[in-house]
């Protein structure tokens, strides 16, 4: 019992991952209607930055937990400035394809400096040791890494759900123009919103950073996994592409315990059989 | 919805002439190849990755559907062939049956599940489920894994082709890609075609008109997935392995990459673009992840500046379809 809970936990985290960053995916999706193929490079990015943060800089994990979204982000923004907001009006492929560009780069230049293998970063002072919950122990770390995961996954809901500013968000992706008449400098709000749904990357990079080592490679086969998920959830709905990350996760952990070869391919086998039962997805609106 | 292309332009009797011609001379130069002291072995490489960037082709730039796992089938092929010939020692023309046959099926098998969703879902899922395929070639027994299958023989085609032979393989390679090149060319060209091109521009006014659409983005994804497994039969006579690479998402990537760079949506643009990128990857062999680097900004400034792509932009600047 003790494997299957630990197995579970890495699940739970996995899928705090996935729900970070098919989050960012559905918010960017939502305004600039690309699928960000460089995500995966971005949530790199991040674990990074906070690597870098910590030795050259001497800064900790508390405050790269808040600069590395931060610095990611604008980096971020300054992509959307000088290259895709050039897209607008094209079909929605050269997103796709740009994006695809843009990590190919940004992970070609880290494999450059730091090869292949792992850089380890440390958990923070705070954060280790565990706990004996009575039928198994938890590394502090990892719980905290749930906890706070989900903790920014709902304030991200609630930020666009139930805010003034998320209203406007939400109007401008409905109809862009009309939005831009009352006044509401739309533009901006693209970019910060790339700048959001980055930053979220960013974060979850920095969180898995003590876990998963930090490797230039990190965010590259993890991306394909979260565009499964967001096939099976859907983009239509923030609290969805929540709900489906952390439920993915878990099922994979599980998987992980009960048949250990399947557990590479168990999301992308779910997809297959949504797609065959329910082809918009788990969350509805057909794209 | 914009359209793929910025000015596509009517096939004219006039254009079709054209591209006539420029087969022949395309042919002709293929032909010469070995009595030109060119390094075969390179130029056999990229016709099949012409051949398959002119099956992903088929499907994006006439469907208007992005594959991003066009590598799967490359790959399914390859494996299929290389066990083929051999475990099963097979003769060449049943091995690259074999492979060919593998193609299809998992065409009709993934293009069943694909085609379920349009656009930027259709691109993620495909690139998921060659994700799934690689992951299972990962770790089944055929495949050897990491180590890939090694050392095929290339052996006697109906029993007098002697395939060890460069010239020999370089001739053969080359009718297989004419043959693909040809099919394409007249699909392209047939009234299948042109409803494909229909509902690349509008689909739902082609639904309105009475085409059943999903019906033809099937059968386009099932005859690009099955030319591509052609040309991934091709491969492994020119490799003599099979390999995990040739399932891998970048491959998939790199494909995009030739159709971008010749022209997507053009007849000849991704041999042209094809022939780039491997010569690009020749040269630059010894820059490591440099490479990676060079390819993503070919990427970003293809998107940018250059979306007709080399043979589009020569084609537009004559007021031509090539």
């Amino acid at each position: 019992m003790q494997a299957l809970y630990a197995q579970l936990l890495v699940g739970l985290i996995n899928g705090s991952f996935y729900a970070l960053l098919s989050l960012g995916l559905a918010v960017i999706f939502g305004m600039l209607n690309i699928i960000n193929f460089a995500h995966g490079a971005l949530y790199m990015m991040g674990a990074f930055v906070a690597y870098f943060l910590l030795n050259l800089g001497g800064i900790n994990y508390w405050w790269a937990l808040l600069l590395a979204p931060i610095i990611v982000g604008i980096f971020g923004m300054i992509l959307e400035r000088t290259m895709l907001q050039w897209l607008t009006g094209l079909d929605h492929l050269y997103g796709l394809l740009l994006t695809f560009g843009i990590a190919l780069i940004v992970q070609g230049v880290f494999q450059n400096y730091f090869g292949s293998s792992g850089l380890p970063y440390a958990i923070p002072e705070q954060l280790r040791g565990g706990m004996n919950l009575g039928f198994m122990f938890l590394p502090i770390y990892r719980g905290w890494v749930v906890v706070f995961s989900l903790a920014v996954c709902l304030a991200t809901w609630f930020l666009i759900e139930k805010t003034q500013l998320g209203a406007y968000l939400r109007a401008a992706t409905e109809n862009p123009t009309l939005v831009r008449a009352f006044g509401i400098n739309v533009p901006r709000m693209i970019t910060l919103t790339y700048g959001l749904g980055v930053g979220l990357a960013a974060l979850a990079g920095v969180l898995s950073a003590p876990i998963n080592q930090v490797r230039p490679l990190m965010g590259a086969d993890l991306i394909i996994v979260v565009f499964a998920v967001v096939v099976i959830g859907g983009m239509g709905s923030i609290m969805g592409s929540i709900i489906t990350g952390f439920a993915l996760g878990v099922i994979e952990g599980l998987t992980k315990y009960f048949y250990p070869e399947a557990s590479n391919t168990v999301v992308f086998v779910l997809m297959v059989l949504v797609l065959l039962v329910k082809p918009t997805g788990l969350t509805g609106r057909a794209a | 919805m914009t359209t793929l292309t910025d000015d596509t332009l009517p096939v004219t009797p006039r254009a079709m002439r054209d591209e006539m011609i420029v087969f022949a001379v395309m042919a002709l130069l293929l032909a010469a190849v070995p009595f030109t002291g060119v390094y075969p072995f390179f130029v056999m490489q990229a016709l099949c990755f012409a051949l398959l960037a002119c099956a992903f082709n088929l499907l994006v730039g006439y469907g208007g559907l992005l594959s991003f796992g066009h590598a799967m089938f490359l790959g399914t092929a390859g494996y299929c062939s290389a066990h083929a010939l051999k475990v099963w020692a097979l003769p060449p023309e049943l091995g690259i049956l074999v492979g060919v046959a593998a193609a299809f099926v998992l065409s009709i098998v993934t293009g069943y599940i694909s085609i379920r969703r349009q656009g930027i879902y259709f691109s993620m899922i495909t690139l998921a489920l060659s994700q799934l395929l690689y992951f299972i070639y990962l770790q089944a027994p055929f495949t050897h894994g990491e180590d890939g299958i090694q050392g095929i023989p290339q052996g006697r085609m109906f029993g007098v082709l002697d395939l060890s032979k460069p010239t020999v393989l370089y001739y053969v390679v080359l009718v297989g890609f004419l043959a693909g090149f040809l099919l394409i060319f007249r699909i392209i060209n047939s009234p299948f075609g042109e409803v494909l091109k229909s509902i690349r521009e509008n689909e739902q006014r082609a639904i309105s008109l009475g085409y059943r659409t999903d019906q033809y983005k099937f059968l386009a994804f099932v005859l690009s997935g099955t030319l591509a497994g052609l040309a991934g039969a091709l491969k492994v006579f020119v490799a003599q392995n099979a390999s995990l690479t040739d399932v891998h998402w970048t491959m998939s990537g790199e494909v995009v990459l030739m159709t971008l760079v010749g022209g997507l949506g053009t007849v000849f643009g991704p041999v042209v673009g094809a022939f780039v990128i491997i010569a690009m990857q020749q040269y630059l062999a010894g820059f490591g992840q440099w490479v990676t680097v060079i390819q993503g900004a070919i990427f970003v400034v293809c998107v940018l500046t250059f979306r007709r792509g080399v043979v589009g932009e020569i084609a537009h600047y004559f007021r031509r379809s090539l």
